[in-house]
């Protein structure tokens, strides 16, 4: 029997670098690896050693596009160490930091990354030259998630202004009334973006993933919650790694985890919409119900939806928080080293981005445990290949290369991230 | 803002030699010239291609990885042909300058022209000190760059003022 292989020697719009190889033998796909050889970043050990205050600088510059979440993730777990109550207007404030987060990183995954995709351009520059207004409003969109960055962060990339314990600075009421005629507009757009991007023709192609994300009792998760999943997690943050498992693979210098027990995890928008629905807000919801998603979404190609449904809601969110705002009178608490194990988890735009510290009584980081959200979700794209490839094996190969790669990007890998992504290899046989 | 000239310097005061595009723009802003806007960019696209918009002659300054020699300069005409992506490494998230220059082209927002000034870094390393080579490099530069406004002035494309007292605004 023939023997096909197909290769992606390096996979586009994706972040990082990573490749994908498929070996089918006549109708069957034989073996699909997602091969990340980004090389390892070794951030773990470079916190140990350090102040536990400096975990949210150096976490940071772990992504250029995500520094929210990492940041988040750390000054979270060294709080929860040092036992430190925050100011709940503080809180909002991380809340807000982390919409505009949401923003110009799902407003670029939308528009830049994956809607050429579905319109047949190789990118977004070639789409821009037919659909110059969809480009120009998300070019806005983005710029006003990054201002959001800007003016809470210091700047939009690897942002200076988070501590343990706050802030180093917050913003006035008027600073932050300034960005709400840009945030009323955003909000606008992004209905658009929904009804929009539920105009695409969509695979048809659903899978029974256990979706892991957060789950909040009074809110949309962003900052916190507990782990959640639709197969049988609830627990704690702290319990993570008794549920998650990570495993090394040869293929692969980012770590692959598997939910104990059972097989991969699906992180992300998908993941948080299907088992958070009931916290959307009610315009959120509306324009799901519009664009014709379910409550519960198993349709990778249709993340592109939810990520705008999710647009939605940050913008929602942030006038909400931004009307409501009254600034604190200390940007920060002092936070006094203790000894002790904590943990953090936050979703990221792409899903939960999960840290674990030990610092000891001078407030040194003994230990460092960094799970970014696409080296979880690294086996659920396996899997996805694995079953879409074989009912289309009949396409030629660059056909085949061209939808394998938008299947990839239904999860907007962050290759960089995970090593601490792409090469399509498909060997037919 | 017609007849209005920019200077953008790109990159990270923080990094050595990254920072030589802000060193220009520092350069640049400290002295008093009439009409030119001077501002400092990380280098994200779509900041750039909203801060370029509208302007009559834009200059960007960028420090770039080629492999040539530290305190190499290269000037491109941006309006005239496409920036190779391998000068101007960025990060692969978001749109780099040279992706920024292809999307305000294909979106017809590119300024009326575009000058990108490259030169050539030796160390990238945390710190704020710009090598020797490439500080020369870069006091050059600046002086090209005030020399190319000067004759975009005379040659009658400019006369307006946009700044307070028609000196350089630092943005």
């Amino acid at each position: 029997m023939k023997t096909r292989t197909i290769k992606v020697d390096y996979l586009a719009r994706v972040e990082g670098e990573g490749a994908l190889y498929v070996k089918a033998r006549g109708d069957h796909v034989e073996d699909v690896k997602l091969k990340i050889f980004e090389p390892p970043r070794f951030f773990e050990a470079f916190l140990r050693g350090r102040d536990f205050r400096e975990a949210p600088d150096i976490t940071a510059r772990i992504c250029g596009i995500c520094p929210i979440a990492y940041q988040m993730g750390a000054v979270h777990a060294m709080e929860s160490i040092c036992n430190v109550m925050i100011d709940p207007r503080i809180r909002l404030l991380r809340r807000l930091i982390y919409c505009g987060e949401w923003i110009e990183s799902h407003v670029l995954h939308i528009y830049m990354l994956h809607l050429p995709d579905f319109l047949g351009y190789p990118d977004a520059i070639q789409m821009a030259k037919d659909h110059p207004e969809a480009v120009q409003r998300a070019l806005r969109m983005k710029k006003i998630g990054n201002g959001i960055m800007t003016l809470l962060g210091g700047r939009e990339i690897h942002p200076i202004n988070v501590r343990v314990g706050g802030f180093y600075k917050t913003p006035t009421r008027r600073e932050l009334s300034s960005l709400t005629d840009d945030l009323k507009w955003g909000l606008e757009a992004a209905i658009v973006t929904v009804k929009l991007v539920s105009t695409l023709n969509f695979q048809n192609f659903e899978q029974d993933y256990e979706f892991v994300c957060l789950r909040h009792p009074d809110e949309y998760p962003l900052n916190e919650g507990s782990l959640v999943s639709n197969k049988g997690i609830d627990c704690p943050i702290s319990q993570y790694d008794a549920n998650l498992i990570e495993e090394h693979v040869a293929h692969s210098t980012a770590l692959q985890t598997t939910v104990k027990g059972r097989g991969s995890a699906h992180l992300g928008p998908m993941a948080r919409y299907s088992l958070n629905y009931d916290q959307l807000t009610p315009l959120a919801k509306n324009a799901a119900v519009n664009a014709g998603l379910e409550k519960t979404c198993r349709n990778p190609f249709k993340s592109i939806i939810v990520r705008a449904v999710e647009v939605v809601f940050a913008f929602e969110e942030a006038l909400r928080i931004i009307k409501e705002y009254d600034q604190p009178p200390c940007p920060a608490v002092d936070v006094k080293p203790r000894a002790g194990t904590g943990y953090g988890c936050t979703e990221a735009p792409r899903g939960i981005c999960y840290h674990r510290y030990t610092i000891d009584d001078a407030g040194i980081i003994r230990d460092a445990k960094i799970v970014s959200p696409t080296a979880v979700n690294q086996k659920t794209i396996e899997g996805d290949l694995r079953y879409f490839i074989e009912p289309n094996l009949h396409l030629p190969d660059e056909k085949l290369k061209w939808e394998c790669e938008q299947a990839i990007r239904n999860y907007y890998p962050c290759i960089s991230c995970s090593a601490h992504f792409l090469k399509l290899n498909i060997e037919r046989a | 803002m017609a007849n209005s000239v920019l200077v953008i310097g790109v990159g990270n005061a923080f990094r050595c030699d990254d920072g030589v595009g802000v060193y220009v723009a520092r350069q640049l802003a400290s002295r008093s010239a009439p009409g030119v806007m001077v501002r400092e960019e990380s280098g994200e696209g779509a900041s750039l291609i909203e801060a370029w918009q509208g302007h009559s002659l834009v200059f960007v300054i960028d420090a770039t990885s080629s492999d040539s020699r530290p305190g190499t300069v290269c000037r491109l005409d941006a309006c005239d042909k496409t920036i190779p992506t391998e000068y101007f490494h960025y990060s692969t998230h978001a749109f780099s300058l040279a992706e920024a220059v292809e999307m305000a082209r294909a979106l017809g927002s590119l300024p009326e022209k575009l000058l990108i000034y490259g030169i050539e870094g030796g160390c990238f390393d945390a710190g704020q000190t710009i090598s020797e080579s490439v500080r020369s490099a870069a006091d050059r530069v600046a002086r090209l760059i005030e020399a190319e406004i000067v004759d975009f002035h005379s040659s009658g494309h400019s006369k307006a003022s946009n700044t307070a007292k028609g000196g350089y605004t630092h943005a």
